[in-house]
């Protein structure tokens, strides 16, 4: 009797240790989180302790290395916007279009040949679309613009976001896609019962409906190429430039965190300090837009209860 | 005739004259939809036709036959092994490893062999039309060598089985192969069972409170902020705070781990999701426990989607960059490092400093490395796609 006890009880030592070990598993992903938002926050805190805040959001000068050094992001910010607007007019279009049609004409076999295809390009990893930017489309963007009397850099921000929006393509094609299919058909029968052609049907009925989940892709997109890296280090320029002409370099915010780092400035200097406060920026931008990206999807999949998504 | 259909049309209540505008825009819209996925298909083709033709010519390299001496004299300054019209034709990097040959084979020394020296890059690039540097009286000295069959290209072995080099045709990704999987090594090892553990707990064994929900909205966070900042990370935690050596495997490897994690967690709750709760409710009714039906019933059932959503994981891991060039893993690295805690490179990283490189034959390079580490991935995720087939169990 006495060992039938003692074997329970250290069965349930053991269920209790397992379970212990399991939620500290769990616990990393919260740590990651964490350690991410503090460890940038930090160094991003000691970097204002240096240079102002507020010169640091409005300033347009950014001059690090030099005596006098100058930390002003605006032109940063402004060639991340450019780019990012260039590549989400690229991606959206094609994207949703893609995701129409493979959800809405295309028959079964049909999709199944095409999603992995789609995927492929999700999977192509970012340093090769950098490379394909600055050897293939850069030269490229700059003979197209020499055709129509137009000077272009060959590191013009319009290479670098074509290649990004094509790299965003399958983020929001492949969400947009399951987002259309969760729409339910009853809505697709009653406006064919009401004599609506099929373009109609998609637009005035499917696409309203699926809207959230369509938001919600293209949000998903935005903060993708916020945060894209290596396509912009290799095509795009280093030189902060406060222009709205897509013909010309400009640089980002990850190309100036990249920068930074690699250089051989001391850890405690506001140069490599300021890599921090830029990817600080970047952190709490790409966590609101993914926060509300994942609230509308959330709503979407409560309201037509799928939870396949 | 027609006026008989106009008047069909006039009787008939619930004709519509915009019906044909009506169809003519659907028909416009539907063109518009499927030429927005040809372009992306189009694009596609563009892409890998183009990588692949600027890879090709760097699978072959230039070597030319000619005498090569093995005295003291050669062996102090190796260009002397080779008759002075060849001197800025071969390879100074193959002249270099001529000790190291001798050391292999001792009984060379003292001897003159004829044998294929590889070509100085120049050569090779003006031999593949591309931009040389070539004098004009090297010019008509290569193209006699290459009527009298002297000259020839050969399978590029170098380029697999050595490190990299400043020399541009003794430049290989071998020492980035070597980077790169000692780096995925340490990845999977933290990854995997941290992110399938994670994926029991939440599946198996939490129930809907607050906690479970802060973890499941920070897996989703953590799937899409940016790769960079994870590097951002690494920097500060494991290499300043924690001391781990920069520029090594095990730094970039914990990096990538926590990029992976909420990969591998998603597509593991998928797996256990799938598995059907009469599996765990027979399991109890035999009065087992939920460890017990967890460990031995539900967990080798999911195991083949499991398994699928790691080698997705491990082939995302494997073509990141960004977080890697923040830790430092773009040094040069000659000879393939042997240790976790070495200075390392990986083959992505390794591309990408070859592509900021001047000499044309570093872009060939480039380009054929990128078409290795394309062969590696999509092998991967057929890997990844065939398991899921096989082994997948229809409930």
């Amino acid at each position: 009797m006495s060992t039938f006890e003692s074997r329970k009880r250290s069965r349930e030592l053991n269920e209790k240790l397992i379970k212990l070990a399991l939620i500290s598993a769990a616990t990393i992903s919260i740590l990651t989180t964490f350690g991410i938002l503090f460890s940038i926050l930090f160094e991003a805190i000691e970097f204002f302790k240096l240079r102002s805040f507020w010169y640091f959001i409005t300033g347009a000068t950014w001059s690090p290395g030099v005596i006098g050094s100058q930390f002003g992001a605006l032109p940063i910010f402004a060639g991340t916007f450019v780019i990012t607007i260039i590549a989400l007019g690229v991606a959206i279009p094609v994207g949703l279009g893609s995701a129409i049609y493979m959800s809405e004409y295309a028959s079964a076999t049909v999709r199944d040949y095409l999603k992995p295809l789609l995927e492929i390009l999700a999977g192509i990893p970012t340093v090769v679309y950098g490379f394909f930017a600055a050897i293939t489309v850069a030269p490229l963007v700059v003979k197209i613009a020499e055709f129509f009397g137009l000077e272009a850099t060959f590191n013009s921000a319009l290479a670098s976001g074509v290649v990004m929006g094509i790299m965003i393509i399958p983020v929001i094609s492949s969400l947009s896609d399951d987002v259309i299919r969760a729409v339910p058909d009853s809505q697709r029968k009653a406006a064919f019962a009401l004599g609506m052609t099929h373009g109609e049907t998609i637009k005035n009925i499917v696409l309203p409906s699926a809207m959230p989940g369509i938001i919600s892709a293209s949000l998903l997109g935005l903060s993708k190429a916020l945060g894209e890296t290596m396509i912009v280090v290799m095509a795009a320029g280093l030189r902060p430039n406060l222009s709205w002409n897509p013909l010309e370099d400009m640089t980002t915010v990850t190309v100036t965190i990249v920068n930074s780092l690699v250089g051989d400035f001391e850890f405690n200097s506001p140069e490599t300090l300021s890599a921090f406060a830029l990817g600080l920026i970047l952190f709490v931008v790409t966590l609101i837009l993914n926060m509300i990206s994942l609230s509308l999807i959330r709503k979407f999949k409560e309201k037509y209860k799928v939870n396949t998504l | 005739m027609i006026k008989r259909k106009k008047e069909k049309q006039n009787n008939n209540p619930f004709y519509d004259s915009t019906l044909k505008k009506r169809h003519a825009s659907a028909a416009r819209f539907k063109k518009f939809t499927l030429t927005s996925l040809l372009f992306s298909i189009a694009f596609l083709s563009f892409f890998l036709f183009d990588i692949v033709g600027k890879a090709i010519p760097a699978f072959k390299v230039a070597y030319i036959q000619t005498e090569v001496t093995f005295n003291e004299k050669s062996l102090d300054d190796t260009r002397f092994a080779v008759d002075k019209k060849y001197r800025d034709l071969v390879s100074r990097a193959w002249l270099r490893d001529i000790p190291s040959l001798l050391k292999e084979n001792p009984n060379f020394m003292n001897t003159t062999i004829t044998t294929w020296v590889l070509a100085d890059d120049q050569v090779d690039q003006y031999l593949k039309g591309h931009h040389h540097k070539l004098k004009e009286n090297e010019i008509t000295f290569v193209e006699n060598l290459l009527s009298q069959g002297l000259i020839e290209n050969k399978f590029n072995a170098i380029f697999f089985t050595k490190g990299d080099s400043k020399i541009p045709e003794y430049a290989g990704l071998y020492s980035a192969i070597v980077g790169s999987v000692l780096t995925l090594i340490i990845t999977m090892m933290v990854a995997f069972p941290i992110g399938v553990m994670t994926a029991i707990y939440l599946e198996e064994f939490s129930s809907d409170n607050k906690f479970t929900r802060f973890i499941e909205i920070n897996i989703n966070n953590l799937a899409a902020i940016p790769s960079i900042l994870f590097g951002l990370l690494g920097l500060a935690i494991f290499i300043n705070l924690f001391g781990m050596p920069r520029s090594s495997p095990l730094v970039g490897g914990l990096t990538l781990a926590l990029m992976t994690l909420p990969i591998i967690i998603v597509s593991s709750r998928a797996a256990l999701r799938a598995v059907p709760d009469s599996i765990r409710q027979a399991g109890y009714g035999l009065g087992l426990n939920k460890i017990q039906v967890t460990r031995d019933h539900v967990l080798p059932l999911a195991f083949p989607g499991v398994l699928t959503g790691s080698i997705i994981g491990l082939a995302h891991a494997m073509g990141e960059t960004a977080p890697l060039i923040i830790i430092g893993m773009i040094a040069f690295i000659p000879d393939a490092p042997t240790m976790v805690t070495q200075a390392a490179t990986v083959m992505p990283a390794q591309l990408f400093t070859w592509a900021g490189m001047p000499e044309g034959m570093y872009i060939e390079k480039t380009a054929a490395g990128i078409v290795v580490l394309l062969t590696i991935l999509i092998s991967l995720n057929t890997v990844a796609i065939i398991l899921r087939k096989k082994f997948e169990v229809k409930w």
